[in-house]
């Protein structure tokens, strides 16, 4: 059986060059010396350190905050990607529908994705302030019932909520294209066979979107493992007592402010295994349910 | 051709020649931020304006945090400054790395005479070894008072601001009995609650006396006075005396004070410039740190950020930061500083000059030097030179995250503190490890 294949040439590796060298400096260069890192005691100043095996990996795993925070994480990640693309869908299929104003509404949606996680983080900071933001109207009707001080459960809304509005502008754009990727001539033919706008929604559209359905929920969920740091640290500072610690946010707290270098590079590879794990998952269970047609 | 070579030439001699009568360059790191970072700016404009020598490029780093841990990046890529503003709880690494010009050394070595002794011990002490060298310079300098509301205190018939928190508990009721719906606004600071209130009742917060006499040390803070007196403030906060008052509950205890709301909150001496900005609608003053009756009252220590000198630099760099140093460590500049901040003298030259000149006479400075009594109480002791532990930071983070747990009512002071002391223990084993076989100098 003969084969299809190009001949070598140099001009390939000459393009793929810049990408590699990319690559190389910021992912696998820092993995690597994380990774070195992750087992060994390492002096900030430099001056040397020490080989410890898998102890900052023992440490790490047998702190039971520490599965607190995988915890919290996991649940952060998940409720703003389901609240996330939630939205998105919501706001695509209306945009889709082309209701009165859509024009707007399309390139005013889009904008909170400029908007950077630490503003994001600012902005509710006033909304849910105990003493003067948009929430301490419960605390007029009901004293002192919101208080992120005091109430973890409320720390981590905040937080679900934050994360969220900032991801629903990107799950939105890819919602919208693909439902206007849909061939009219489609919908018209259900409309013609009698499906009204809402049967069409979740016969037709719903299943013509899973592919991009798949992927929004990889990087939904990629990115808020990782892309929550600034949130955290403008909203709540991973308070109160530990309760919005997510893994990341413990990463910056434990290697930049404390100090350890070693045990935030051991925190660096454990999440990301994680993430890997779950978007192997992802890949492995959830792929078979779409239709790449 | 040979025209152009000669104006090339000619352009090289001159650009060479200007930059010989150019001043000498040194940078200088810190991390104070807003109205205290624009005094910083202002002294190296000073600085710079008041010789034609050197000139030190002063950039703000965002926050002492941050000012050490870009340090640390930079140094590790040997484009650090020559000086950094480092507050004291991140300098424990930089003084077992041995990566800094130990200010004693330096001055001695460019020939800048300085007067040691004139330093105050509370604050010399903090900042030098064993062998009573300085590491670093010590400039902005604060310790903790508490401010209270003279209204309020006139109103429940308290003439006198308390300095034992037996008296403090009387004031709460009295101000409770008057009418006043919150005495204390409470914000969890290691830094007050446990490092400067173990210092005035000389008591120990770590083993090896605070950490200086070794690296196997282990922190004894949940087996002191200290439990008793978190559990005060637990009761006083379930008793409706005080409040929690911090920025995620909603409002930080000073701005809760200089709206009226409370009546007392605990903060350091740098806070009196700000509330007198501030223009409190109310008669107000500070007061010492309370201690409690039977126990021996000692000094406090500094609390501040000090000027390190880092290692790896030219000859000429660290002639201009030394003299720069020796510019920041005058009356005149000192003066500077506190009229135009919360910070407190270093040398006691200076603070005696300023008592003649009747500078803490007049407003907004009366009183402000309450903060010296505090600090100059007694001689310091082996208990109440500082605090020198790795981890500070960690360590501070889980006292504060179990404190607030507990004040949450997730569990008894006790465990919280037990908690935090065994997890604090933890970061010190972690540091002795890492610097195996060294000490602090």
């Amino acid at each position: 059986m003969r084969r299809a294949h190009f001949k070598f040439s140099w001009i390939v590796p000459l393009l793929l060059a810049p990408q590699l060298l990319v690559i190389f400096t910021f992912f696998y260069w820092p993995s690597a010396q994380a990774l070195y890192w992750a087992f060994t005691l390492e002096q900030p100043w430099g001056g040397g350190n020490t080989w410890v095996g898998f102890e900052n990996f023992r440490k790490v795993l047998s702190d039971p905050y520490y599965w607190g925070s995988v915890r919290v994480s996991v649940i952060y990640a998940l409720a703003t990607t389901v609240l996330a693309m939630g939205m998105a869908l919501t706001l695509a299929l209306f945009v889709d529908r082309q209701l009165a104003g859509y024009r707007v509404w399309r390139v005013g949606i889009i904008w909170p994705y400029a908007v950077a996680a630490p503003a994001v983080g600012l902005a509710f900071q006033f909304v849910f302030n105990p003493g003067a933001g948009i929430f301490s109207f419960i605390n007029t009707l009901a004293p002192g019932w919101w208080d992120l001080s005091k109430y973890p459960w409320q720390a981590v809304t905040a937080i679900v909520i934050a994360g969220a509005w900032k991801q629903v502008a990107y799950s939105f754009i890819f919602f919208l294209a693909a439902l206007q990727s849909i061939p009219r001539s489609l919908t018209e033919a259900a409309a013609m066979d009698g499906a009204r706008p809402l049967r069409r929604m979740l016969d037709l559209q719903l299943p013509l979107l899973t592919p991009t359905f798949f992927f929004l929920l990889v990087i939904n969920i990629t990115d808020s493992f990782t892309d929550s740091f600034g949130i955290v640290d403008t909203l709540t500072g991973g308070g109160p007592f530990r309760a919005t610690d997510l893994m990341v946010y413990k990463i910056y707290s434990d290697g930049f402010r404390g100090f350890d270098y070693s045990g935030a590079a051991a925190q660096s590879i454990i999440l990301m295994c994680l993430v890997m794990a779950l978007t192997f998952i992802q890949f492995r269970y959830i792929e078979r349910r779409v239709h790449y047609t | 051709m040979t025209q152009k070579l000669a104006t090339a030439a000619l352009a090289l001699l001159a650009t060479a020649g200007s930059a010989s009568a150019e001043k000498i360059k040194f940078e200088y790191w810190y991390g104070l931020t807003g109205d205290l970072g624009a005094v910083v700016a202002e002294t190296c404009n000073r600085f710079n304006a008041a010789q034609d020598q050197y000139e030190a490029v002063c950039v703000g780093q965002d926050g002492y945090e941050k000012a050490v841990q870009n340090t640390i990046a930079a140094f590790r890529a040997g484009k650090h400054p020559t000086l950094l503003q480092s507050f004291d709880a991140g300098t424990a690494d930089l003084m077992l790395s041995g990566e800094f010009y130990p200010v004693t050394k330096l001055m001695a070595d460019t020939g800048v005479a300085v007067d040691w002794a004139d330093y105050f011990p509370g604050i010399a002490n903090y900042y030098s070894s064993k062998s009573g060298e300085f590491f670093s310079m010590p400039w902005n300098s604060s310790t903790p008072v508490y401010y209270f509301n003279k209204d309020h205190f006139s109103k429940a018939g308290i003439t006198e601001a308390p300095v034992t928190w037996e008296g403090m508990e009387e004031a709460f009721k009295a101000l409770k009995a008057s009418g006043q719906a919150c005495s204390l606004a409470y914000a969890p600071s290691s830094w007050i609650d446990l490092e400067q209130f173990s210092m005035a009742h000389n008591i120990p917060v770590a083993s090896n006396n605070n950490g200086y006499d070794g690296l196997d040390t282990e922190l004894l803070f949940n087996t002191t006075l200290h439990v008793q007196h978190m559990e005060n403030i637990q009761r006083w906060m379930t008793e409706g005396y005080a409040m929690l008052r911090t920025q995620a509950a909603g409002k930080t205890a000073r701005d809760s004070f200089v709206e009226g709301e409370c009546s007392v909150f605990f903060s350091s001496i740098a806070d009196h410039n700000t509330i007198h900005k501030l223009k409190p609608a109310f008669g107000w003053d500070v007061q010492i740190i309370p201690t409690y009756e039977g126990v021996e009252r000692h000094n406090t220590v500094v609390g501040g950020a000090s000027l390190w000198v880092l290692s790896g630099k030219t000859e000429d760099e660290y002639k201009a930061a030394a003299a720069y140093l020796a510019f920041l460590a005058t009356k005149e500049e000192q003066q500077f500083l506190l009229e135009n901040t919360g910070y407190i003298p270093v040398t006691k030259s200076t603070y005696e000059a300023l008592l003649a000149e009747g500078f803490y006479a007049k407003e907004p400075f009366i009183n402000r030097d309450i903060a010296m009594k505090s600090l100059t109480y007694t001689e310091p002791t082996e208990l109440t030179r500082g605090i020198r532990l790795g981890g500070m930071i960690q360590i501070r983070a889980e006292w504060t995250a179990e404190v607030e747990a507990a004040l949450a009512g997730q569990k008894t002071m006790k465990e919280a503190l037990d908690t935090a002391v065994a997890r604090g223990n933890e970061q010190l084993a972690r540091f002795a490890q890492t610097y195996a076989g060294k000490s602090f100098p």
